[in-house]
């Protein structure tokens, strides 16, 4: 092999490296905060509503769960584009990927709303809990709290899924690898740095998520839990 | 301007068939380096175990699209300079698939009782009896349903093999818009298509992992 490694053409571009990062965080974190807001109403939608509101979200779970998102990146960037409203493609990508996360946001917090048990209902109802204080602190909560890790996973793997909507050109880490190597001409290194930076960011939103769920679920305050 | 036609559904129905050919390519290949680095992960030689826990961490921790775009680009390196889209899509897609599978498939091996690993040693039978008559007759009934259902994250995946110029059905999609322009239609069509391929695999899995499930306890 006498292929010559050469990182140093990409020094320059540190900054733009950074940003791209930067960008990346910011869309996940975006549709990481909303698509949690949908799929969990979603999810209660689905577990406790009238039936043509299950009807509904079932048929949106596994629409969105059968399908690439890529596609589905392409029906939300130019179908709202057929429509005649003009979107950026940060915007279109911040669509796709909410839609996309919430379905399976749904499914995994369903699965925590199923797993609350009768007693623990009746137990509430016993202390006299209002139906309202009853759904919170004894569904809900403790729902979300049981499948947090499966949710954690779930949003690693859309942070690296962000990197999709690259095809549209939304500005994020690959859109902003993609420019680069075509002003260098060293796509390989290009890549292997992308790649280190996708793995240190998976690391760190690994870490800062479960933080997070260290201070909002204070009885788990076992590091070795959480993380 | 042309519309939508006949011509144009039968060119997706023959990406289709790429997009079946390559996850099938995807799921062989990377079940049989998954498996491998499967029972890297358990041995108990610790640098087999580390450098399988280093792969997966590396494969699910960085996006499949750089994955593809490392290996294309990886190839050129190599020395090899005409090689086929497929067998870049395909390689890319094995070792996505590999570091999936592996974790999916140690969760199985390990979730059979630590008993029958102990009774297997006891009875003398070698570390390959063991696995073949013992161990993997159980593991495997345990690992058919997420199987099944990583085959449709496959399917869904093969989509991202443009990026290295195999035309399969999202880039077939894309090639009819780039004609006609009636993106809502096409890209419609083409979600049809995965989804007439994926649902019935999810609803199989979610099937055998009602099924299976019943005989345990």
């Amino acid at each position: 092999m006498t292929y010559q490694f050469d990182f140093s053409s990409l020094w320059a571009y540190w900054p733009e490296f950074l940003q791209g990062a930067w960008l990346t965080l910011q869309l996940s974190a975006v549709s990481t905060v909303l698509g949690f807001v949908l799929g969990t109403l979603c999810a209660i939608g689905r577990s406790d509503g009238p039936r043509w509101v299950r009807f509904l979200v079932a048929s949106y779970v596994e629409i969105i769960r059968n399908t690439p998102l890529l596609v589905q990146v392409f029906i939300v960037y130019f179908g709202i584009a057929t429509l005649g409203i003009r979107v950026s493609a940060n915007m279109a990508a911040v669509i796709a990927l909410v839609v996309n996360v919430a379905a399976y946001t749904c499914e995994i917090v369903r699965a925590g709303l199923e797993s609350v048990h009768k007693s623990q209902l009746e137990a509430a109802d016993c202390l006299g809990l209002s139906r309202p204080q009853i759904y919170w602190h004894v569904i809900i909560r403790p729902a979300i709290e049981r499948v947090y890790p499966a949710l954690t996973s779930q949003y690693v793997l859309l942070m690296l899924a962000s990197s999709i909507t690259s095809q549209i050109s939304a500005e994020e880490l690959t859109a902003v690898a993609n420019r680069i190597q075509s002003d260098t001409f060293r796509s390989f290194e290009t890549y292997i740095v992308v790649g280190l930076i996708y793995l240190a960011l998976s690391f760190v939103v690994r870490i800062a998520l479960g933080l997070f769920g260290l201070v909002v679920f204070v009885r788990r305050r076992k590091l070795g839990t959480a993380l | 301007m042309p519309s939508f036609s006949l011509i144009h559904l039968q060119f997706l129905g023959w990406a289709a068939l790429w997009t079946l050919g390559l996850s099938a390519i995807a799921f062989i290949g990377g079940g049989l380096v998954g498996f491998t680095v499967a029972l890297m992960r358990i041995s108990s030689n610790r640098v087999l175990r580390y450098a399988a826990i280093g792969y997966i961490q590396i494969v699910q921790g960085t996006p499949l699209l750089i994955l593809l775009f490392l290996i294309y680009f990886g190839i050129a390196i190599v020395g090899f300079q005409e090689v086929p889209a497929l067998f870049a899509a395909g390689l890319g897609l094995t070792i996505y698939a590999s570091g999936f599978l592996a974790e999916i498939w140690r969760g199985c091996l390990q979730s059979v009782p630590k008993t029958q690993w102990e009774a297997a040693e006891c009875l003398a039978l070698t570390p390959w009896q063991r696995m073949t008559r013992v161990i993997l007759p159980q593991a495997m009934r345990i690992a058919t349903p997420p199987t099944v259902g990583f085959l449709v994250q496959i399917v869904k995946n093969t989509s991202l093999a443009s990026v290295v110029g195999f035309v399969e059905l999202a880039q077939a999609g894309k090639l009819i818009n780039n004609s006609i322009f009636e993106p809502f239609t096409v890209f419609m069509v083409v979600a049809a298509i995965y989804f007439a391929i994926c649902f019935p695999l999810s609803t199989w899995s979610r099937r055998l992992e009602r099924k299976l499930n019943v005989g345990r306890g």
